[in-house]
């Protein structure tokens, strides 16, 4: 063991340093819908400011696990263990600025009252948010069946987007003074459905990570 | 009186090959008796050494136990695993060099084209002439970088000046080395780099056209650059050899070789394609080896 003691201690460090990515994401993503949600502009506006943190700590992952392949020429499963870092960072980073367009599409609002029933969105919501925390869990804990898990929610998303976007476009006909409001809608629909995709990658990632063979959970 | 000290040199040379190299001076020897060199040109890949059941013994020691392996032909098989597993035992049984060891017995076969190389009627000479070999160090005879080559060529009874220059040009081109000492080609070996040493020790043994080449780490008393040249003409060399390699070096058998063997405590743990073997191990205990947690 102690030939690889300071090997192991970096490959820690590296997941470390992915979860702490992880978390800063979702609570970016967290405030978002709650700037949304309450027209919180002030909070919209600290989301897009806390980005660049997310995209420093993603450049620093990226560097430290190029650092590791060139130093120890990992093989195996150490190998994995260092690419996988690098895509679910890359995956995390897509789904923090996604947190970013939708506090962006929150301030583009207004203040008008709400055209459309807010239950679905935010329901569509919460399980993307917890797509992110599974993904993340199941990385850490390195395992499959919770990775498999975000794929069935990644269902229930989809089901939920296409009801948003059939009730946005009924809207649509009959709300020609909320055009810009539900453009905004179908927008954030739309950023969050792509997040629940970012999150079903992360899935993938993990069941390569473990197996060390592709799974595409998102067919 | 001249005539007297070279035969006296070509004595200390011969003693001295015995004590380093005995393997390759019977070798030489062997196809001198014979005479005709060939090689033989399938274009399918076969197996070249089918490997079944063999336990090997050093007295009471269970050194092999119950190897199973297939070689093929055209093809770069590296032999990997920590030190004492049987790696160099089992690259050694493969031209009966382990039969030099006091207190050896084996058991099973290993058939090399279609003949079990322990049957009785089969002559450790004529296998050595088929199957050479090279070292970890680098054995150059004290003589010449053209005498070196020429050697097993002249002992075959080649010689035509002509002819040996072919040989030597060819084999010296085929180990990549023809270019560093075309121009110094009757300096003594002893001058050259320990790569191109090594290279030259490669040519030695190409100058013979054997059918396989073992090699047990050839590189690991080589300086980086060197060892990528020797990796670079094991590449080149596969096209028209065999090639087992023992070698301690695990990113080096990642990167020349077809396939890998993983030994352990003299069992083959795991044998697989090369890219599987350091990408996706079966066995946890290959994974843990090539990902140095033991060995």
């Amino acid at each position: 063991m102690p030939a690889r003691e300071k090997f192991d201690y970096d490959l820690k460090t590296l997941q470390q340093k992915l979860l702490e990515l992880g978390s800063l994401t979702e609570t970016a993503l967290n405030y978002s819908i709650q700037a949304f949600q309450h027209k919180n502009i002030e909070l919209a506006l600290q989301i897009i400011d806390n980005d660049s943190q997310i995209d420093t700590l993603e450049e620093e992952i990226n560097d430290f696990a190029i650092l590791l392949i060139a130093k120890q020429q990992p093989v195996a499963i150490d190998l994995r263990r260092i690419v996988i870092a690098i895509k679910i960072a890359t995956d995390i980073e897509r789904i923090a600025d996604f947190a970013v367009d939708i506090a962006k599409a929150a301030i583009r609002m207004g203040d008008r009252p709400f055209a459309l029933e807010m239950e679905k969105i935010m329901q569509m919501h919460r399980v993307a948010l917890e797509m992110v925390s599974i993904g993340l869990k199941a990385y850490y804990e390195e395992d499959v069946v919770l990775a498999r898990k975000i794929a069935e929610m990644d269902d229930e998303v989809d089901e939920l987007y296409g009801q948003i976007m059939r009730e946005l476009l009924r809207l649509n006909a009959t709300n020609q003074e909320n055009a810009l409001q539900i453009n905004q809608f179908s927008l954030i629909a739309r950023y969050i459905e792509r997040i629940a995709d970012h999150a079903t990658n992360l899935g993938e990632h993990v069941v390569y990570l473990v197996k060390g063979k592709h799974y595409d959970l998102n067919g | 009186m001249k005539d007297n000290i070279d035969e006296y040199r070509w004595l200390l040379m011969l003693i001295w090959m015995e004590e380093e190299n005995p393997m390759e001076l019977t070798m030489i020897k062997t196809k001198a008796e014979n005479g005709a060199i060939s090689k033989p040109a399938e274009k399918d890949k076969e197996i070249v050494y089918r490997t079944s059941e063999l336990n090997l013994w050093y007295g009471e020691h269970h050194a092999l136990k119950n190897i199973h392996l297939d070689i093929y032909e055209n093809e770069v098989t590296a032999i990997i695993g920590p030190s004492g597993c049987g790696k160099s035992t089992y690259i050694k049984t493969l031209n009966r060099m382990i039969e030099l060891v006091p207190n050896v017995r084996t058991s099973g076969e290993i058939v090399y084209r279609n003949r079990n190389i322990f049957d009785q009627s089969y002559r450790v000479e004529e296998l050595r002439t088929q199957v050479g070999m090279v070292f970890q160090k680098p054995n150059p005879f004290p003589k010449s970088v053209y005498d070196n080559v020429a050697y097993g060529p002249r002992i075959h009874g080649i010689r035509d000046k002509r002819t040996l220059d072919e040989i030597v040009e060819k084999s010296l081109r085929g180990a990549a080395l023809w270019d560093e000492v075309k121009d110094r080609l009757y300096d003594n070996a002893g001058g050259l780099s320990g790569g191109q040493q090594q290279r030259l020790c490669i040519a030695r043994c190409l100058a013979i056209e054997p059918d396989v080449i073992l090699m047990d780490e050839p590189t690991s008393a080589l300086d980086p650059i060197s060892t990528l040249r020797i990796e670079e003409l094991i590449q080149r060399l596969k096209e028209n050899y065999s090639i087992i390699i023992v070698t301690h070096n695990m990113q080096q058998a990642a990167r020349i070789s077809d396939k890998t063997a993983f030994f352990l405590n003299g069992e083959v743990v795991e044998y697989d394609d090369t890219d599987r073997l350091f990408s996706n191990p079966s066995d946890k205990r290959t994974e843990d080896y090539i990902t140095g947690r033991f060995g």
